[in-house]
């Protein structure tokens, strides 16, 4: 420090640094989802009626969810890894997944002769367990965090079942 | 205080408080610019009266656009297009003036390109250049969001999910940027934001900057030639106009670029009047509907070439390949190696090397149009390749290139 100016200009030079910082924090937080849109993130599906085969769509966080009761066929062609990605309620298994394509986010279509998924943007294919069977996909469709409760499910909240699928890799956070 | 005296013009009156004689002087009567130039060094005024063009309807269209999820799409394609009077047209000046302005920055790159105006010296001007090609790349992108149609949601979804950096799943920055876990109001608002107010401010401070890194080195000539400005100046003050080598800026080359400007904005007016459509993506006249994805989800025209760069590769490479292909021209200045100022044809390989990009540049924007399937993904995987090639060879063919 050689001299009172030198000081002067750090010292104020220091402040007004953190006050920059200081704004740069708000401006972030001021991006940030509001909580009213955190709060709306949970939706209950109750998967009783579904039937097998058939792809149902439903809506959480705007984002499409496929629930899709799988048949005796569909199980009897799901390998281990791919039943890791079903829940079971009772008997019957389901596949309920985000669907949004893992590659670019866009919506893949059923075919429910071939029991496959086909999304259009990009040519990535999935089976009836929603496991990546095509690239570009870097993997299966996202599994959404639920909480099991009977025949229904919550999505947004975080169930042991969910819990497990994410230690064992089977999906990734959502 | 300066010397102030009664002044006998409203000029002399400005000039003693502000300096405006100086002020002219600088940016107007004695901004030299040399004569060897074309049509084609037009292209800077003709782009800044596009944005001004672009700035006037824009401020038409937002007296009665509605930045709500529920109304952005009635207010544009209802209120708009048929209540408001002349509305259709602003929004017809808009998106053909959004598409133009693209086509012009393309062609004035590429002339920059081919005449080595970027080199020694003049490094500055090309990167605030590119610095302009992102920011209204950021504009188009942010002002296609809001008409709220099926393709400004499914881009941009598709866009936004980009920034989850592929096998990095920072999905958190994603809904971050969105401030939703998917486009909805917050998204819309903020892009409202960044089109009608940050992005336009920022624009045109780079358009401030981007004619400041001009004044000293001056513009490029047809021939590449150095030449003493300071002597060119003094001659064509002296009268001799013939046997200078420079014209001032404001009126003569300025009267220049008028009648290129002329002949730009019939063929302007002529696609706003006529054939507006090219303009109007069909898919993006259905409203935003997030459980539905159209069948084919490509950007306007000008982004085809780095889209296509990103769709051959897997995620984590089309993203990498995608990253570099956007900021891979601001290195132009230091990957050219070669000291020669000099039109592409005279300078051996690189004349070879401008073609084949301006070629596959086009090649990768055809490609990016057309589903990915079978020959078509062939070729845009050549094409995104050869994008990469060019690149690195260019230090290469630059640093074997005979000294002129």
């Amino acid at each position: 420090m050689s001299s009172r100016r030198d000081f002067m200009g750090m010292a104020l030079g220091g402040f007004t640094a953190l006050g920059g910082i200081g704004a740069l924090m708000a401006m972030k937080k001021t991006w940030d989802p509001l909580p009213s849109v955190k709060a709306a993130g949970f939706t209950t599906i109750d998967v009783k009626d579904a039937q097998e085969n058939v792809l149902v769509t439903e809506k959480w966080r705007g984002k499409p969810i496929f629930v899709l009761k799988q048949s005796k066929e569909m199980m009897s062609k799901a390998t281990e890894n791919d039943k890791k990605r079903l829940i079971q309620i009772g008997d019957a298994h389901y596949m309920v997944c985000v669907g949004l394509c893992t590659h670019l986010g866009c919506i893949p279509g059923y075919n429910a002769a071939d029991q496959s998924f086909l999304c259009a943007c990009h040519g990535g294919m999935y089976d009836a367990t929603a496991d990546v069977t095509k690239a570009p996909p870097p993997r299966g469709l996202d599994i959404p965090p639920f909480k099991l409760d009977g025949t229904k499910l919550v999505l947004g909240e975080t169930g042991p079942e969910y819990e497990k699928m994410l230690a064992d890799g089977t999906t990734l956070k959502v | 205080m300066a010397r102030i005296e009664n002044a006998k013009s409203i000029g002399e009156w400005l000039d003693q408080r502000i300096a405006i004689e100086t002020l002219k002087k600088v940016m107007q009567t004695e901004y030299w610019i040399p004569k060897n130039i074309n049509f084609l060094w037009a292209m800077g005024m003709v782009l800044a009266a596009t944005f001004g063009i672009l700035l006037v309807s824009g401020i038409f269209l937002l007296m009665y656009y509605n930045p709500s999820v529920d109304l952005a799409f009635d207010s544009v394609n209802y209120t708009i297009m048929t209540e408001v009077g002349y509305g259709w047209m602003w929004r017809h000046v808009h998106g053909v003036g959004a598409s133009l302005v693209f086509l012009i920055i393309y062609i004035h790159m590429f002339t920059g390109i081919y005449y080595g105006s970027y080199k020694k010296g003049r490094e500055l001007i090309w990167i605030s250049g590119m610095l302009l090609f992102v920011l209204f790349s950021a504009e188009a992108f942010s002002g296609y969001m809001l008409p709220w149609g099926q393709m400004s949601y499914w881009a941009g979804m598709v866009i936004t999910n980009l920034f989850s950096g592929g096998s990095l799943h920072a999905d958190a920055f994603v809904e971050w940027i969105r401030g939703d876990y998917v486009p909805a109001q917050a998204f819309l608002s903020r892009f409202f934001m960044l089109h009608v107010l940050l992005m336009p401010l920022l624009i045109i401070g780079a358009i401030v900057f981007h004619f400041g890194t001009l004044r000293i080195p001056h513009v490029n000539n047809q021939d590449g030639e150095d030449f003493d400005y300071a002597e060119a100046a003094e001659l064509y003050k002296a009268g001799k106009v013939k046997e200078s080598k420079v014209i001032p800026f404001s009126p003569v080359f300025l009267s220049k670029d008028v009648f290129v400007m002329g002949v730009y904005f019939t063929l302007f007016f002529f696609l706003v009047f006529y054939h507006f459509e090219f303009a109007m993506d069909p898919v993006n006249f259905d409203p935003a509907n997030g459980l539905n994805t159209p069948t084919h989800i490509y950007p306007e025209w000008y982004f085809l070439w780095s889209y296509e760069i990103l769709r051959p590769f897997s995620t984590n490479v089309g993203l990498i390949a995608f990253a570099i292909a956007q900021v891979i021209f601001f290195t132009l200045p230091f990957l050219d190696l070669s000291p020669n100022v000099a039109p592409a044809n005279r300078r051996g390989l690189f004349h070879l090397w401008f073609w084949a990009m301006l070629v596959d540049m086009l090649v990768l924007t055809f490609m990016g149009k057309l589903p990915p399937q079978g020959i078509w993904s062939t070729i845009g995987l050549v094409a995104a390749i050869t994008f990469f090639i060019l690149w690195i060879s260019l230090p290469i063919i630059t640093k074997l290139e005979k000294k002129l």
